[in-house]
């Protein structure tokens, strides 16, 4: 037939175009909605480990950060923070403790996923230090003091006062096999 | 040339390339599914006849919610409609036969294997996908049964064979039409179908992204939706609707192309506003691609977020108003009779209407947090899937299968299950708007007992409507086999175009040499 070379330009550029959709879903969508939420905050997802440097202390301004603890559904550990909140001012560096304990007879890793609220305060609230930057592995009944080195940046809209920094820990055991058998 | 069918059964229908063969062999299968989720939506309406556990575990009463919605609309409305554009595209354009013939035959033949594999898992152990159709992360990642990779793997399948079919009505549609059949002199049904054609294959490979990051979540340790891992379960549901937006369009875009068919014939007048309507399929394609995250205003969106989805979504109902004032107005002054398949289109027409109105209550994100995940929304989607794909595909079958068989079906027994499903379709979702509002959730195999009597009075008209499908089918074979024979090429009296200038019944080739256009 006539139209063969026409067919098969269509099928190809279909099936191109095809792939590529299913490119974009995979390597683009997520990156893309990552992106979203770190410039406008949405998640309240905190930035990574952040570098102190000189910053003029606003003390005549000052900000209360609240911090919560969850658990995540299947997680057994006990996991507070130690103290329910400070108030701080806009530029000074401040260290707070969470108390985590494995209640379980099993070796665990955890992790702990932040978040904080409101949305706009999140690009605001500067870690030097947290201990979500990496993985907690607790072995069978132990217990740690995890520590968060954070400095509020001035430049916190004014309408916020109130800061919570929220964390979720949830059982990563599976997925950080290797580390468990560390601990033994 | 005239070669007839295979003489073998076999090889007449397992290696078919013929449209016509490849087309009832789609409009089969879609019907056994329809069937099958229809007996899964029976199960759940007979659980929920009445509050408290009655017949099945609440474990069950999730796989059959969850198998319902996903063996309707990718195993029933879907192939329902590429089975028709397989029969119809061709007759109507004046082309011999589907551009990819052999990839015809293909795209369908994977699908019952798909569909087998999704409803094997009902029989494995832990069971069926009990998620929900929408099966959002982390219950379908997490908290999935094991069985999900064979979800995984069925929805891969179907969205194989889904872009193989598009791929080929593009190609057929671009290549294939007859000399002087130019793209604004297609039949509506076509233009419908090729646009439908371009979203599929812009989005199914977007579920197939979806459903392949889920597999490497559940078994390679990523983490796109696992927040443990510093996913977020939210993007899920961004892919997800991404995909399922269009994808709700993809279903009712070729119902709109049947029903502006029908219409004109038994209105004995020429479709109003036919470039308005080709353009307002067009706009709505578009902003199908716009507006996914009405369907997740409760998320926690940032308020610009709702407003612009809202007001987008609010945009849609500008071209499907233009379609529904065009129905109207092909209508008015018409020669109106009232066959079987008219009188499915218009209550398509009035049903859908209706379910559009109520797809704009939930369009305004402040009203939805109230109305998100009740019945409310159950109602409004099956007013546009049920009255709206399945009213509009039961209106084509009776249109087209006089044509297809050469034999007229029963008037009255079309009327009489007309009238059936109409009534029990009502009495089955209309209560379930009362139910919502009064703040009914969905997915659910118990209720409090003040929702009791409309949900008794649901399952009884959802009983109905099931029946009124066995008429159907009875109706069709009946017809098939034993209707009176016909050999009047145009069969309706004011029916225009291309197919019925074909012998009645449609020879098994047709338009071997192009038909001249005036």
């Amino acid at each position: 037939m006539e139209n063969t070379t026409s067919h098969r330009n269509i099928l190809i550029k279909s099936l191109l175009g095809a792939v590529v959709m299913f490119m974009f879903a995979i390597f683009v969508l997520p990156p893309l909605y990552d992106l979203f939420c770190e410039i406008t905050g949405i998640g309240g997802k905190t930035g990574d480990a952040y570098t102190a440097t000189e910053v003029a202390v606003d003390t005549t301004r000052e900000v209360e950060v609240q911090f919560v603890a969850t658990n995540n559904a299947t997680m057994p550990w006990e996991f507070y923070p130690v103290e329910h909140k400070v108030v701080v001012h806009p530029g000074e560096q401040k260290e707070i403790v969470f108390y985590a304990k494995n209640l379980t007879g099993m070796d665990m890793v955890g992790q702990a996923i932040p978040n904080v609220l409101p949305n706009n305060a999140a690009d605001y609230f500067l870690k030097t230090e947290c201990f979500c930057f990496n993985n907690q592995p607790l072995a069978a009944g132990d217990d740690a003091e995890l520590a968060v080195v954070f400095i509020i940046d001035p430049d916190l809209p004014a309408s916020v006062n109130t800061v919570t920094l929220s964390y979720t820990i949830f059982d990563i055991t599976d997925r950080e096999a290797m580390q468990v058998s560390q601990l033994q | 040339m005239a070669h007839g069918p295979s003489e073998s059964f076999f090889s007449r229908w397992l290696f078919s390339t013929n449209h016509k063969d490849i087309g009832t062999l789609y409009l089969w299968f879609s019907f056994a599914m329809f069937l099958l989720g229809g007996a899964f939506a029976m199960v759940i309406r007979a659980e929920l006849f009445q509050p408290g556990m009655q017949l099945i575990e609440p474990e069950f009463f999730n796989q059959m919610t969850t198998m319902h919605g996903l063996v309707m609309v990718f195993g029933a409305i879907m192939p329902a409609f590429v089975g028709l554009a397989n029969w119809m595209i061709p007759m109507m354009i004046g082309a011999p036969d589907m551009a990819l013939p052999r990839m015809n035959n293909l795209s369908f033949w994977i699908l019952p294997f798909a569909f087998a594999i999704l409803v094997a898992t009902l029989f494995m152990e832990g069971g069926g996908p009990n998620f929900g159709w929408t099966f959002y992360a982390p219950l379908s990642t997490t908290y999935a049964p094991d069985t999900v990779n064979y979800f995984i793997f069925g929805v891969h399948i179907m969205g194989a064979s889904s872009i193989m079919g598009s791929i080929n009505i593009i190609a057929t549609v671009i290549n294939m039409r007859a000399p002087g059949m130019t793209y604004m002199k297609m039949p509506l049904f076509v233009w419908t179908w090729v646009i439908t054609a371009f979203l599929l294959v812009a989005v199914m490979p977007v579920l197939a992204g979806a459903v392949t990051m889920m597999l490497m979540d559940i078994n390679f340790g990523t983490s796109f939706f696992d927040a443990a891992g510093g996913g977020d379960p939210v993007l899920f549901q961004h892919v997800f609707w991404f995909f399922g937006h269009p994808e709700v369009y993809i279903i009712i875009l070729p119902a709109f192309g049947v029903v502006s068919q029908i219409i004109p014939t038994f209105s004995r007048k020429p479709l109003f506003g036919y470039s308005s309507m080709v353009y307002a399929t067009a706009s709505i394609a578009f902003l199908s691609f716009i507006v996914w995250a009405h369907h997740m205003f409760t998320v926690g969106m940032p308020i610009a977020g709702e407003l612009y989805f809202m007001y987008a979504t609010m945009l849609i109902a500008v071209p499907t108003g233009v379609k529904v004032f065009n129905w109207v107005t092909t209508m008015y002054k018409g020669a109106l009779t009232f066959e079987t398949p008219m009188l499915f289109s218009i209550a398509f027409v009035i049903l859908f209407t209706f379910g559009g109105f109520t797809g704009m209550m939930l369009s305004i994100a402040a009203a939805d947090t109230q109305y998100h995940d009740t019945y409310f929304v159950v109602a409004h989607f099956h007013y546009v899937m049920v009255a709206g794909a399945v009213f509009s595909g039961t209106a084509a079958v009776y249109y087209w299968l006089p044509k297809w068989c050469g034999r007229m079906y029963d008037e009255t027994m079309g009327k009489v299950q007309f009238w059936i499903a109409f009534i029990a379709f009502n009495i089955t979702f209309m209560p379930q708007h009362f139910l919502g509002l009064a703040g009914m959730p969905r997915r659910y195999a118990d209720y409090g007992l003040q929702f009791a009597d409309w949900n008794m009075v649901s399952s009884v008209g959802a009983f109905m409507y099931g029946g009124a499908q066995l008429l159907f089918l009875f109706n069709v074979i009946r017809t098939i086999g034993w209707g009176k024979p016909i050999d009047d090429p145009k069969v309706w009296e004011g029916a225009e175009g291309l197919e019925w200038t074909l012998p009645t019944p449609a020879p098994f080739h047709t338009f071997s040499t192009p038909p001249v256009l005036k």
